[in-house]
């Protein structure tokens, strides 16, 4: 390798581009590879050679077996569906986020990620409560129905489409916006011809996560479906969990993969080789206070949405979460720590929230380093070599990939040193961060796009060596969008996605463990004691995404 | 620019700094102190049992003993068997008799007859070789809200037949047997009751009479069942015989009667067992654990941990059990080899027969 130095030459400068970027690449891919790719081949191999040698006829078996083929259209076609319904009801959420400032913007913006880390058996209770027969709207008939699912898919991801759609949108110049208007063109052409184009990579990217995420969705469809609505993610769990049947099992799961790779590599030609560049410019100067009646009214009636949506089933809980024998008042929380004091079980509740806090910490830390890392590697220095170009595409399988499958995988696999992490805490963060890393990268890499590269030439003109380039260019515009991300990371995190509750692992009691285990026990007071702990995990979570909004605004300000 | 620096800074040494602190709470239920052995109990979800019982366990032989809960009964048994070659766990605690036979198919288990067994009713010694051991019992009955039925002036149903008649039309709640072990159970009770030939017939007349199907027992019982919290619009529901106690035990002010009951003729009996490990590093340890759980003092301490009823006869049951919880005087049965032959293709008819 050439020294460095002052002059170095043109070649010796892509040499250091080209090893920036492999080490940029060497982490991401290290970590998915033994911590996903490694695990899911080790549990798909184990199915396909039932005693030693190959057998491929499960498969075959499963694209020929008509339930099957309907059940794999079903999951692609419910979350075809449930993507176009989140993102057409939360864009005009995310405008008015990017646009207007109003009071308790803050807050909100807090409160749309709370759906996020319900547990789906407690959402589940809320939304019967409200759809079942005996709830204010049950005269709509939308119990165990087709409309249940789709609704609970916009309630959990709302908050995807809105934060990364209207975390890049808050940056856009309005000034392009209203140039178009001047020259005559309408608010629909305008939006069409001028701010659509801007907004399309952060749409395919929210479009691209929400798609994964009611892909492999599980409880909503287990529980709001009912029994008659199957898709892929519930046929593989029931194979595993339940019957142990790995060649089937596996079948499906390479059926699974196949549809996510056909999938994002279709999004991907739609997304467009690369995003435009943009001008950028500092949130707090695109946004204003709604003016006319108009802006007035869009502004409402978005908000009206947000409570009815997202508001409707949380008020149910915190409404439960009071309502005890005696009247209104805080005996679920007290029995919080009352509850089963003596048993092996029992954690404070205080306890359940520092476990829950530590853990979606940590996760939120490697998914950043993950997330970001790949985030650069895909876009950053010396853009025009395209190899990372797949790494995009690697890092979301993980969303598209059974939990069972990732779960069941880890057991079989990371039972060994170095990996031995069977049974330790280190598995909670890691399966989180293996979540949480996409929505990282996914978040970061259409701020990247639209970075002119022209900024970054002019300034390695100047003589900046390529960190400091990043230092100075990359890193403040994309300063805000890597908050985002951490909001999600520790929302994941908190909500305790992915592989963990099917599998073995040790006995530290987050959060949702807690809700989980007082639901698993007859008694109106572990019922209520769940709500509480619900609204307790609810608290923790706006207080969270809270703290970090207010690290965003101070550093957005200086850009 | 500088702020954001700091700001990661700052995080990461907060997170190591609360990390190396630990998560304590797995440590603070187990006694410190103890220079012997630590097993590892794997188990189910349900799994609980009072702390000073295991620290008289930890006093009495020197072993501490680490509890891994591992997803449902279904769930931890599959991670068993899936993991046999590198044991996850010493013993297991939780294999019931639905699942017994894959589980000793499989060779989970190395045979160990416990003295303690003496004292345990023979007709729950399932395994002849004694790779398990009977640890608790549990009737899966119907429970009914009593107030439904009495405001309505209608007696509550008795049997499994009763089910099928017009005025308990659309009143019943049942979890999917695929996702819910209390589901299978109660699938089985009809497997039991009207034979492998009539089963099917009965579940079309429960479609017929609007039963609803639900994923799990927390959404049943919960939510959908009116009797309890939830509040929900089903007055009948697959619960267990010992969850009406529970509903004096976990109130608020506590009732003098359980707002609902259990009808002991539809009850199905699972059999939970536990069980060394083959593959385990401290055989010695691990049957000492079994001994301690079929001893008086961990049996007696089961009902009001996890509403199960002891193995070992004679244990003096709590006084809510006595007065409130009933035991099923000729509960319906199946041999573990039958369940074990049957299951997946019984679970995969039922599907056809009430959900397609």
């Amino acid at each position: 390798m050439h020294a460095s130095g002052v002059h170095t030459s043109p070649s010796a400068r892509i040499d250091r581009r080209r090893v920036a970027r492999g080490l940029l690449l060497a982490v991401p891919l290290a970590f998915l590879g033994v911590f996903f790719v490694y695990p899911v081949a080790s549990i798909i191999g184990r199915g396909l050679t039932p005693g030693g040698t190959l057998d491929l006829s499960p498969l075959g078996a499963v694209v020929t077996d008509p339930h099957l083929r309907d059940v794999a259209w079903f999951t692609i076609w419910q979350a075809t569906v449930s993507t176009a319904l989140t993102v057409l009801v939360a864009l005009p959420g995310a405008y008015v986020f990017a646009r207007y400032e109003f009071r308790g913007e803050r807050l909100v913006r807090a409160a749309v990620l709370v759906p996020f880390v319900l547990p789906t058996v407690v959402v589940g209770s809320a939304f019967l409560a409200l759809l079942g027969e005996g709830g204010p709207l049950g005269f709509l008939g939308l119990d165990q129905s087709l409309a249940a699912i789709l609704l609970a898919h916009v309630f959990f991801n709302y908050a995807v489409v809105v934060l990364i759609v209207g975390g890049l949108w808050s940056h856009l110049d309005p000034r392009q916006e209203d140039a178009a208007r001047v020259l005559g063109a309408g608010r629909w052409q305008t939006f069409r011809a001028v701010t659509m184009p801007s907004l399309r990579p952060a749409i395919a990217a929210a479009a691209a996560i929400v798609f994964l995420f009611t892909f492999t969705s599980f409880g909503v469809i287990l529980i709001l479906g009912g029994p008659g609505y199957s898709t892929l993610e519930t046929e593989i769990y029931r194979q595993t969990v339940q019957f142990l049947d790995l060649p089937q099992a596996a079948a499906l799961s390479i059926v699974q993969l196949a549809a996510v790779v056909a999938v994002l590599l279709v999004a991907g030609r739609a997304q467009g080789r690369r995003a435009q560049a943009l001008r950028l410019r500092a949130s707090a100067e695109t946004s204003r206070r709604a003016r006319t009646a108009g802006e007035r009214t869009m502004v409402g009636v978005n908000l009206a949405l947000m409570a009815v949506l997202l508001g409707g089933p949380i008020a149910v809980l915190v409404q439960r979460s009071f309502d005890t024998a005696g009247g209104y008042g805080f005996g679920f929380y007290r029995a919080l720590s009352e509850l089963r004091r003596t048993s092996t079980v029992f954690v404070p509740p205080i306890e359940a929230v520092r476990n829950s806090v530590v853990f979606a910490s940590i996760a939120t830390v490697i998914a950043l380093v993950i997330g970001g890392l790949a985030a650069f590697a895909v876009v950053g220095p010396g853009r025009r070599a395209e190899p990372a170009r797949g790494l995009d595409t690697l890092l979301l399988l993980p969303l598209g990939v059974s939990a069972v499958t990732i779960g069941f995988g880890f057991l079989i696999a990371l039972d060994r040193p170095p990996f031995d992490l069977r049974g330790s805490p280190a598995l909670i963060p890691i399966a989180h961060a293996l979540v949480a890393a996409p929505f990282v990268a996914r978040v970061m890499i259409p701020v990247l796009r639209s970075i002119d590269e022209r900024l970054r030439e002019a300034a390695a003109v100047l003589g900046a060596p390529p960190g400091r380039v990043w230092r100075e260019i990359d890193l403040p515009i994309v300063a805000r969008a890597m908050l985002v991300a951490a909001g999600f990371a520790f929302a994941i995190s908190l909500g305790e996605f992915g592989a963990t509750i099917f599998i073995a692992r040790p006995d530290y009691p987050t959060l949702p463990v807690v809700i989980f285990r007082l639901l698993g026990q007859p008694g109106p007071l572990n019922f209520g004691a769940a709500m509480a702990a619900s609204v307790i995990l609810m608290a923790v979570t706006a207080a969270a995404i809270f703290a970090i909004e207010r690290f965003r605004f101070a550093d957005i300000g200086e850009f | 620019m500088r702020r954001l620096l700091v700001l990661t800074l700052a995080v990461s040494i907060l997170v190591t700094a609360v990390a190396a602190a630990g998560p304590v709470a797995a440590t603070a239920s187990a006694p410190t102190g103890s220079s012997g052995t630590t097993i590892t109990l794997m188990t189910h979800d349900s799994f609980n049992v009072s702390k000073s019982v295991m620290r008289q366990f930890t006093k009495e032989t020197g072993v501490k003993v680490d509890v891994l809960p591992s997803g449902d009964a279904g769930a931890a048994v599959n991670q068993a068997i899936l993991t046999k070659s590198n044991p996850l766990g010493d013993v297991f605690f939780g294999v019931d008799n639905t699942l017994l036979s894959r589980a000793l198919d499989e060779g989970l288990f190395i045979p160990y007859r416990s003295p303690e067994l003496d004292h345990i009713s023979k007709d729950l010694q399932l395994d002849p070789r004694n790779r398990v051991s009977p640890v608790d019992t549990g009737d899966v009955c119907l429970n009914f809200d009593r107030k439904y039925f009495a405001k309505k002036k209608l007696s509550a149903p008795k049997t499994l037949d009763d089910l099928t008649k017009p005025q308990y039309k659309g009143l019943l709640v049942v979890e999917n047997p695929a996702t819910s072990s209390p589901g299978l159970a109660f699938l089985l009770a009809t497997v039991a009751k009207f034979g492998p030939d009539g089963w099917r017939a009965y579940w079309e007349k429960l479609r017929n009479n609007d039963v609803k199907v639900v994923d799990g027992w927390e959404q049943a019982y919960n939510t959908e069942f009116s009797g309890s919290a939830g509040k929900g619009d089903y007055p009948l529901v697959v619960s267990y015989a010992s969850s009406p106690p529970a509903e004096v035990v976990n109130a608020h002010p506590a009732p003098s009667q359980p707002p609902t009951g259990a009808l002991l003729d539809t009850c199905f009996r699972q059999i939970e067992f536990v069980g060394v490990m083959k593959g385990t590093a401290h055989e010695k340890a691990a049957k000492k654990l079994v001994d301690f759980m079929l001893s008086d003092r961990f049996q007696r301490d089961m009902p009001l941990q996890m509403y199960v009823f002891p193995a070992r006869d004679g244990t003096k049951l709590p006084t809510a059990f006595v007065k409130f919880a009933k035991v099923a005087p000729s509960p319906f049965t199946l041999p573990p080899d039958e369940i074990a032959r049957n299951r997946d293709q019984w679970i995969d008819e039922w599907t056809n027969t009430v959900v397609r």
